[in-house]
């Protein structure tokens, strides 16, 4: 329970239809802990604020249920924090909701959830999840409200945790989970959205990437390079290859005639390359860490719609099998602007989610 | 379900007696007990019976009592009061690493303004070496703070001790009574303290209420101002039915003080041997040292102490993981890696804190829910 509206109806949802379940919050990073990052904004609308955890504790006790706080710091800090922040620094550009999906909330959580006796785990994301009697496979889905779906951030799921979840709000639009929450008089009904990286303040990641490396002691390394066009003339100067990303146009301090783009960086160098958008176009690459989800693999040439980013339109493509099993080659049948590294690609056949990997 | 409370060194119930004094104090006596008139006076009244109530219960002369809003700020009081009464510009304080926060906290702020801060070890059993005091204390020496009775272990200090050393080199000492105070016998005339907090509802008085002893001719400068409440010491209207119940509790405390620490000890000795009996991997904390009669900090390896206390609070029996304080933090307990235990091992204890209303069915009960508990989460853990 984030403290959210979609949690809260979850919540309500499932004491309404008679379940017997506990509510508890997971404490994952401590918003006081870099004071630097825009303290006076630190109770509200970010990931674990006290306020947060004020309002679903309301609404525990409105509906009902016993309550807690479990506090997955550290393992937060160690699996989705330092991943972040070392991804960045090697020039890519990471989602760190896969992975506090992989291994926080769908793992670290569910262990609790067996702690406490618990059989099965809800949570207010927007996804499905229906076992397939023929495959024998639970399935993973798009949510019915499309603006809404998280699928893209949920192609980790295992089978084992996929079997003991319930994403109770996919067969709903979120006007309706606001109209219950209004009707079970929820106290967070019409509290906003969160939105963006919980523990990064106003998605100035930049900002949190400098105060976290004093915070641990880290020298900041000397990441200064030059910008430099994809036939290899330099344009400027740039203050560390984290600053950019794969597509990136505002910010890079040259003027041009023609608009530039960021095409790709490249940390051992500390080059950024631009060029115009038809150089970011681009036609196939390599998923690896793939994880399969309502198919068993592909052993042979696969057609599926593949999204290279929460906000991308799945786009057809082929999925080839290749050497490794760990990777495939996806082939779009039109090329598609900003493959970014570090970005998941997740593959679609319509509603169900294949499975996905991670762009490298 | 029912609900059983094992968790009295956080808080406990208000004992009926003291609850039906306090009730009637409330209804009846509301005068400003600095009033000159009948209203006042009758508060007044109040207030100094209760004083000699407090006082009499650690041996004290009322006029050495002043009364706080609770434990932590009667160890704020102390500790600033001593070091700002000292008026020196470089002064140093030495207190135990095992403090509660109110304790810790306040050194640390005398430390960023710039005061020295010993902080001393404990031996594998929890306790303080006194000889460890006397190599600490220095010329600026102005403090030493040690706790009496541990809030997670129970464990006591030899006080007595330390003070004949603080005396010896005439610097003050100062102890945190609050989860001694109503579970062991207080003497500050034998223990030879200069200040002593004390705090309410860990003795069946209820929150927002507690003392500071402050021995004849100990010189405390004031850390909050306003009128001349306390003797120039703790400024702010008294809360008069809160002080009326605190020292209704210790009165209580001291009556029944002898035969309820002989039937909390066997209680404690009771869930011990049943747990160390039954349950594999476990070991009890600063068992080997004098401790509180109620309180027993056990560790249960292989075990994560969060998800036992959830475990156990949805099986109905309150426990706790240590301080209530500090819960939520995801430090290990600075008391038990204090004492030596491994950051997994402090992380897998549970503290289990008896009191007047817990009867040896409860305790049974508990251990039965504790047995279960710990096999289940040690089947999980291996399946994990």
């Amino acid at each position: 329970m984030s403290g959210g509206v979609d949690s809260s109806t979850v919540a309500a949802l499932l004491v309404r239809q008679g379940h017997k379940i506990v509510g508890m919050t997971m404490q994952l990073w401590n918003q006081r802990r870099l004071p630097e990052l825009a303290p006076e904004t630190a109770g509200h609308g970010r990931c674990c604020s006290l306020d947060d955890v004020y309002d679903a504790r309301r609404v525990a006790e409105q509906v009902g249920i016993p309550y807690y706080v479990v506090n997955f710091e550290q393992q937060f800090e160690e699996q989705v924090v330092q991943p972040f922040v070392e991804e960045y620094l090697a020039g890519r550009t990471p989602i760190p909701c896969t992975l506090c999906n992989n291994y926080i909330k769908f793992d670290r959580f569910l262990e609790m959830a067996d702690s406490v006796g618990a059989h099965r785990i809800a949570t207010g994301h927007y996804a499905r999840v229906r076992y397939d009697e023929a495959s024998g496979r639970y399935q993973l889905l798009r949510a019915r409200d499309g603006s809404k779906d998280q699928t893209y951030f949920l192609f980790g799921l295992t089978q084992k945790q996929l079997a003991r979840t319930l994403f109770p709000l996919g067969e709903m639009v979120k006007p309706e989970v606001r109209q219950l929450a209004r009707e079970m008089d929820l106290a967070v009904a019409s509290k906003g959205d969160s939105q963006e990286i919980c523990f990064v303040p106003n998605g100035d990641y930049a900002a949190f990437l400098n105060a976290y490396l004093k915070d641990k002691g880290v020298e900041p390394q000397s990441t200064h390079g030059s910008i430099v066009t994809t036939d290899g003339r330099t344009l400027g100067e740039h203050q560390g290859v984290h600053h950019f990303t794969v597509g990136q146009r505002k910010g890079l301090g040259i003027s041009s005639k023609e608009p530039l783009y960021v095409i790709s960086t490249d940390s051992q160098t500390q080059r950024v390359v631009v060029g115009g958008n038809e150089d970011l176009l681009c036609g196939r690459f390599v998923a690896r860490q793939l994880n399969w989800i309502s198919i068993a693999g592909v052993a042979a040439p696969v057609r599926a719609q593949v999204k290279i980013r929460n906000k991308h339109a799945a786009a057809p493509a082929t999925i080839h099998p290749t050497a490794d099993a760990g990777c495939v080659e996806v082939v779009f049948d039109e090329p598609q602007r900003a493959v970014t590294p570090g970005q998941g690609a997740v593959f679609y056949d319509g509603d169900l989610v294949l499975g996905g990997g991670w762009i490298g | 379900m029912q609900h059983f409370y094992f968790d009295h060194n956080a808080t406990t119930p208000v004992a009926p007696e003291v609850l039906e004094t306090m009730v009637s104090c409330l209804g009846q006596v509301y005068g400003n007990a600095s009033s000159i008139h009948h209203f006042g006076q009758a508060a007044k009244q109040k207030l100094e019976a209760a004083r000699r109530q407090v006082a009499a219960l650690i041996h004290a002369s009322p006029a050495e009592v002043v009364f706080t809003s609770g434990g932590t700020e009667a160890d704020n009081l102390a500790i600033f009061g001593v070091v700002r009464a000292a008026g020196r510009p470089l002064a140093h304080v030495i207190v135990s690493s095992i403090e509660h926060p109110a304790v810790l906290a306040s050194a640390a702020q005398l430390e960023r303004e710039g005061v020295a801060v010993t902080r001393l070890p404990v031996n594998a059993n929890g306790i303080v070496d006194p000889e460890g005091v006397r190599r600490a204390i220095r010329p600026d020496t102005v403090l030493v703070s040690i706790m009496h009775a541990n809030n997670e272990l129970g464990v006591v200090q030899p006080i007595a001790e330390i003070s004949r050393i603080a005396r010896e080199a005439g610097v003050a000492l100062h102890v945190d009574g609050v989860q001694a105070l109503g579970k062991i016998p207080v003497d500050v005339e034998t223990l030879g303290v200069d200040l002593y907090s004390m705090s309410g509802h860990k003795l069946y008085a209820p929150k927002g209420v507690g003392a500071l002893y402050v021995s004849k001719g100990t010189r405390l400068a004031p850390t909050a101002f306003g009128g001349h409440h306390e003797r120039d010491r703790r400024p702010g209207t008294e809360n008069v039915p809160g002080i009326v119940a605190f020292g209704a509790a210790c009165e209580l405390a001291e009556r029944t003080l002898a035969a309820e620490s002989e039937r909390l000890a066997a209680l404690r000795d009771r869930l011990e041997s049943a747990v160390l009996g039954r349950i594999s991997g476990t070991g009890v904390s600063g068992r080997y040292a004098n401790r509180t009669p109620n309180t027993s900090n056990i560790y249960f390896d292989g075990v994560d102490g969060e998800a036992m206390v959830i475990a156990l609070d949805l099986r109905g029996f309150a426990v706790s993981t240590g301080s209530a304080c500090s819960s939520g933090a995801i430090m290990p307990s600075h008391v038990l890696t204090a004492l030596g235990l491994s950051a997994d091992r402090a992380r897998s204890s549970l503290r289990f804190s008896l009191g007047r209303t817990t009867t040896a069915e409860q305790v049974d009960a508990l251990v039965d829910a504790v047995e279960a508990s710990v096999a289940h989460l040690r089947r999980i853990s291996v399946h994990a």
